[in-house]
């Protein structure tokens, strides 16, 4: 029992000890500093070369964000086009069929927006063609995509006035070959050495012991769970994500994997200090963040090693805790701690089934995907947070009678609707969605009874989760949503959309805006940001923006299940 | 825009290859080196292969220690738990008769020690493990069915028990499909 908190706990020491230099290194790469991994860039160059691109050139957040959407495009079409052909295109050997074109739409969107709502399942509903060329493509690039735009709000806070960010393709291409791959690579390497496969071979026939007749699937598995985690697109090889004994076959693997997906985006906050030379400023950030994480990881720990109290009565033994969706290698610690930081950050995937997590637990998951601003996912977890500051800035500068300033930076209407806009879109994606999907299944039971594999309360929450899980951008499931119909595929696939480029353009937006304003040097009238007094303002910001405005959801999903067990 | 355009599609071409052709075959290069070969560790038995290593199966009969419930029934074609939530009462019923079926089979273990894993089924639905407990709880039972000393089953489960890793990080466990297989060769003897 103690030998799961400890390794929960040296879970979480880990993945710090490893950002901390992690963070220093990225900075180091995006100043276009000296670094070890110099020896990379002639593969940069000649990728350079072949895109026809000129690395100098530096780019206005326009510009930026026209590079980004562009290349985007591309990679939807791609993606398209290998679902909904892959039935007949090679590397198919247990003989999938192709898509069709709602699944591949959402499915499309999805992993484009660095997503992973899987309204499939790995083993039947992907060749092992799209799931390298077309799901670990996407993993690869969309991970990227949002390291860049960070990057270049980063560099928009510098202390200077200028309207060019540095270049896209630039942060782009080395976002892969000097972190994503390398890291990816290591990872691989351990989970394969721990008996995930990596293998061509289709599915294996077998006689079990007894007697039974099932076939085993695998294939070319490890390189694409490593970069699953690491960009945190946490989408899996097989349906049950992480919960499958190949895709994460040992507790260290599980160890591996879950400091994987944190990594980054913590080692991102700690770039941010480095790059701005304000390392007090990534602290206070890192605190506001930890502080967040730690109160939904305590109680979904405790109400997971507790136990079901219905099962308990019938004369279960509840030592173990809570199993149902469990697997006896995790244990319910470090499927409680994996089910807080997939949720926090925009991961999504799974070592454990969310649908069955107790009523508490659930909704601590929820939180953390409506806040979404607690570490978050690589490069659009800091975006988020981003807004929350600059709306916290505003907000004390009028208590404090002083116009509003960031970094130097005057803080004016034109930022501050930016900031509002983006901070109530996630909200009103996830309300409206629900509402009207609640709606239609109230107004005609019969046709959408496929729709909820549980009653009342519970089933509510299945809804919810699901939209604020595309809102979100992070991919879990209450799975026993029966999300493969139109509805779900086409409503999540519009939400997924709106909720991944708005808060991307949004905040460079704001810091592309600032980037232009004249540089006040700091004085003893500023506005310290870098303090404990901030921090806290900052964090009851959002918890008054996100959390609150899902209480009246919370309250008739989770928390009246909650009461309906206790 | 449009040197945007080429730039996108020529820079994929190329990232294709290398994220997708290059990283991969690298990884599967190392595969070959690892167990298994990167094929997953299978299991032989009999001069058959029987299972894999880290896969579960089903063993629903008495004279072997039970797997837990699954929602794919163990089919590892596919996989998945059964998603119902704590409070839906038709689950609740459904894991309330697997607890009076395991108390009927094994008379020896009283009502408030059923081990909970053996009623509720797994996240994978593959779950190749169980706790110690677990399989402590069947010790009874295999070994009346089997004809064997209870005594010498226990050391059997106690000489399968997987520490925690480290000696100190996660659960201990046992592998249901080791511990058949050496469960078999015991009755052979």
């Amino acid at each position: 029992m103690s030998s799961e908190l400890i390794g929960i706990a040296v879970i979480f020491g880990v993945t710090v000890l490893l950002a901390i230099p992690l963070g220093r290194y990225l900075a180091t790469v995006y100043r276009g500093d000296k670094s070890w991994s110099d020896f990379l860039a002639p593969l940069e160059r000649l990728l350079f070369r072949i895109g026809g691109i000129d690395a100098g050139r530096g780019m206005t957040w326009q510009q930026h964000m026209v590079a980004l959407l562009t290349i985007n495009l591309v990679w939807f079409l791609f993606a398209m086009l290998i679902l909904c052909t892959q039935g007949v295109l090679p590397l198919n050997p247990d003989g999938n069929p192709s898509m069709s074109p709602d699944l591949a739409f959402n499915t499309a969107i999805s992993f484009l927006v660095n997503c992973n709502l899987q309204h499939y399942s790995g083993e039947s509903g992907l060749t092992y063609l799209s799931q390298m060329v077309g799901i670990m493509f996407l993993q690869f690039v969309t991970a990227a995509t949002g390291m860049v735009a960070c990057v270049v709000v980063f560099n928009a806070l510098r202390n200077r006035t200028t309207d060019k960010l540095g270049n896209f393709y630039v942060y782009f291409v080395r976002s892969i070959t000097r972190v994503l791959l390398p890291l990816s690579l290591i990872v691989g390497l351990i989970l394969v050495f721990q008996g995930t496969p990596m293998t061509f071979a289709g599915k294996q026939a077998l006689i079990t012991m007894q007697g039974d007749t099932t076939a085993v699937s695998r294939g070319p598995a490890a390189a694409m769970i490593a970069i699953k985690e690491l960009g945190t697109n946490g989408g899996g090889f097989f349906g049950a994500n992480s919960a499958h004994p190949l895709e994460n076959p040992t507790y260290l693997t599980n160890m591996v994997e879950n400091i994987a997906l944190v990594l980054i985006p913590i080692a991102l906050v700690f770039a941010l200090g480095h790059y701005l030379r304000r390392r007090r400023l990534s602290y206070t950030v890192f605190g506001v963040m930890t502080a967040g994480f730690l109160m939904l990881l305590a109680p979904t720990v405790y109400y997971e090693m507790q136990g079901n109290p219905a099962i308990a009565q019938m004369g279960a033994d509840m030592n173990l805790g809570a199993m149902e969706g469990k697997e006896i290698r995790l244990g319910t610690a470090a499927s409680a701690y994996w089910g807080i930081t997939n949720t926090i950050i925009s991961c999504g995937s799974v070592n454990s089934m969310h649908d069955s997590h107790m009523p508490i637990s659930g909704m601590s998951e929820m939180l953390g995907m409506m806040t979404n601003a607690f570490y978050g996912g690589v490069g659009v977890g800091f975006l988020n947070f981003f807004v929350f500051v600059i709306i916290a800035v505003f907000i004390s500068g009028l208590m404090v009678g002083r116009t509003p300033e960031f970094l130097g930076k005057k803080i004016e209407a034109r930022e501050m609707k930016i900031a509002i806009i983006v901070a109530l879109l996630h909200p009103l994606m996830i309300l409206a969605g629900t509402a009207m999907a609640a709606h239609l299944l109230v107004s005609n039971p019969t046709e959408y009874a496929g729709w909820l594999a549980n009653p009342g309360y519970h089933g509510f929450s299945e809804m919810l989760y699901e939209y604020t899980s595309a809102a979100a951008n992070n991919g879990s499931g209450f799975e026993g949503l029966g999300d493969n119909t139109p509805w779900w595929n086409i409503s999540t696939g519009v939400v997924l959309l709106l909720s991944r480029y708005l808060p991307i353009i949004g905040p460079v937006a704001i810091a592309g805006i600032l980037a232009s304003k004249k540089y006040t040097p700091e004085s003893a009238g500023t506005l310290r940001v870098d303090t404990a007094t901030f921090g806290l303002m900052v964090f009851f910001v959002i918890w008054i923006i996100a959390a609150l405005a899902f209480f009246p959801a919370l309250a008739l999903g989770p928390l009246a299940e909650h009461f309906s067990l206790y | 825009m449009k040197n945007n355009l080429v730039s996108a599609f020529r820079l994929t071409l190329a990232l294709l290859v290398l994220c997708c052709v290059v990283y991969p075959a690298i990884v599967w290069g190392a595969a070959q080196l690892a167990p298994g070969q990167g094929q997953g560790v299978q299991v032989s038995h009999q001069g058959r292969v029987v299972g894999f290593d880290n896969v579960g199966q089903k063993f629903d009969r008495p004279e072997y220690f039970n797997t837990r419930p699954s929602a794919v029934d163990y089919r590892a074609d596919g996989s998945g738990g059964s998603n119902k939530g704590p409070t839906n009462p038709q689950y609740l019923a459904e894991v309330n008769t697997r607890v009076a079926a395991f108390l009927q089979q094994n008379p020896n273990v009283k009502s408030g020690q059923v081990p909970v894993e053996l009623v509720t089924a797994s996240g994978s639905g593959l779950d190749p493990h169980l706790s110690p407990a677990g399989a402590y709880a069947q010790v009874e039972r295999v070994a009346r069915l089997r004809g064997l000393p209870a005594a010498r089953v226990k050391a059997l489960v106690a000489a399968h028990v997987q520490e925690p890793i480290f000696v100190m990080l996660g659960p201990s466990k046992v592998n249901v499909l080791q511990l058949n297989l050496a469960l078999d060769s015991l009755s052979r003897k």
